[in-house]
């Protein structure tokens, strides 16, 4: 599915933003009848370009004052040790994306943590304990943004 | 407003399946389908839960290619960062935009429909961006844990 038009663009902005709107709300501010939007985001989900919701929140409101990303380097590489190493990096709960990448580092890792001591901590006893540790460099998000992409 | 453990359940049960209705929401975190709304509407008052956002799949898009940029740049320019982000928000292939404390500035994350397609943005559009000291590219291979949990 690589044929969007104009109307199918405009959905997906606005379903990026909120995803909780409904099909007869987007056809009034789309001035587009809404079973005709209704048909068309069922194509988008069907097709997998509309792939789920993902809910935004204020993480330090939450008491989850530090993000840090992570950039890991495999010492020891082959497919045991990297099946070793997924199983117990994705099973800590401060860890809440890994990404598996190629170039300098072989892993990007998101942590939330409540705050330095807890991330320190959790860095000491948690991420270089995990089998195969090679580097690591760690970066502390100051701020972030999403952009909607080309639409 | 201090979220308690009642709302951090609702949250967590939202973050495990975001499509879900208050009522079936109020069902899995145990509370009247009236408190789950009442809740869920404090928690977006007070700015805590931002929105519920749909994930667009870009690969099903014919966006084939992502890459992480990782910027160092030229802080002796106190407009660097400044002038750096303005430019990035105006390319359009351009998803996310990260600043940081580290080694590492700033951290774009960018799609492209192929290899060739990657090489031309990367000229064209990344290159030319100001104040880049240094660029390194992490290509994309797997998300082995998407998003979605959080230690609440």
């Amino acid at each position: 599915m690589s044929d969007l038009d104009p109307t199918d663009r405009a959905i997906l902005r606005a379903l990026a933003e909120d995803a909780t709107l409904t099909s007869a709300a987007l056809g009034r501010r789309l001035g587009v009848p809404q079973p005709q939007v209704w048909r068309r985001i069922k194509a988008l989900e069907d097709s997998g370009v509309l792939a789920g919701a993902w809910v935004d929140l204020d993480l330090e409101r939450l008491g989850l004052g530090v993000t840090v990303f992570l950039g890991l380097k495999l010492a020891i590489k082959g497919r045991v040790s990297l099946e070793d190493f997924e199983r117990a990096v994705t099973a800590i709960p401060e860890v809440i994306e890994v990404h598996h990448v190629v170039g300098h580092y072989d892993y990007r890792l998101r942590i939330a943590a409540r705050d330095l001591p807890d991330f320190e901590r959790l860095l000491r006893r948690r991420i270089m304990t995990l089998p195969g540790m090679g580097e690591v460099e760690a970066n502390v998000l100051l701020s972030e943004e999403r952009l909607p992409g080309p639409l | 407003m201090q979220p308690d453990d009642t709302d951090r359940r609702i949250l967590r049960r939202l973050l495990a399946e975001p499509g879900l209705s208050t009522a079936d929401l109020a069902e899995r975190a145990g509370v009247t389908p009236a408190t789950c709304g009442r809740r869920l509407e404090k928690l977006r008052a007070a700015g805590i839960l931002k929105g519920i956002r749909a994930r667009i799949d870009w690969q099903a898009l014919g966006w084939a290619v992502e890459v992480s940029l990782r910027v160092t740049l030229d802080k002796t320019d106190p407009r660097a960062f400044d002038e750096f982000l303005a430019a990035a928000r105006q390319v359009p292939e351009v998803l996310e935009l990260q600043t940081f404390l580290g080694r590492v500035d700033v951290r774009l994350v960018m799609i492209a429909r192929d290899m060739g397609h990657y090489q031309r943005l990367y000229h064209e559009k990344i290159l030319t961006l100001p104040h880049i000291a240094d660029l390194e590219a992490l290509m994309q291979v797997a998300r082995i844990k998407p998003a979605g949990t959080l230690p609440l």
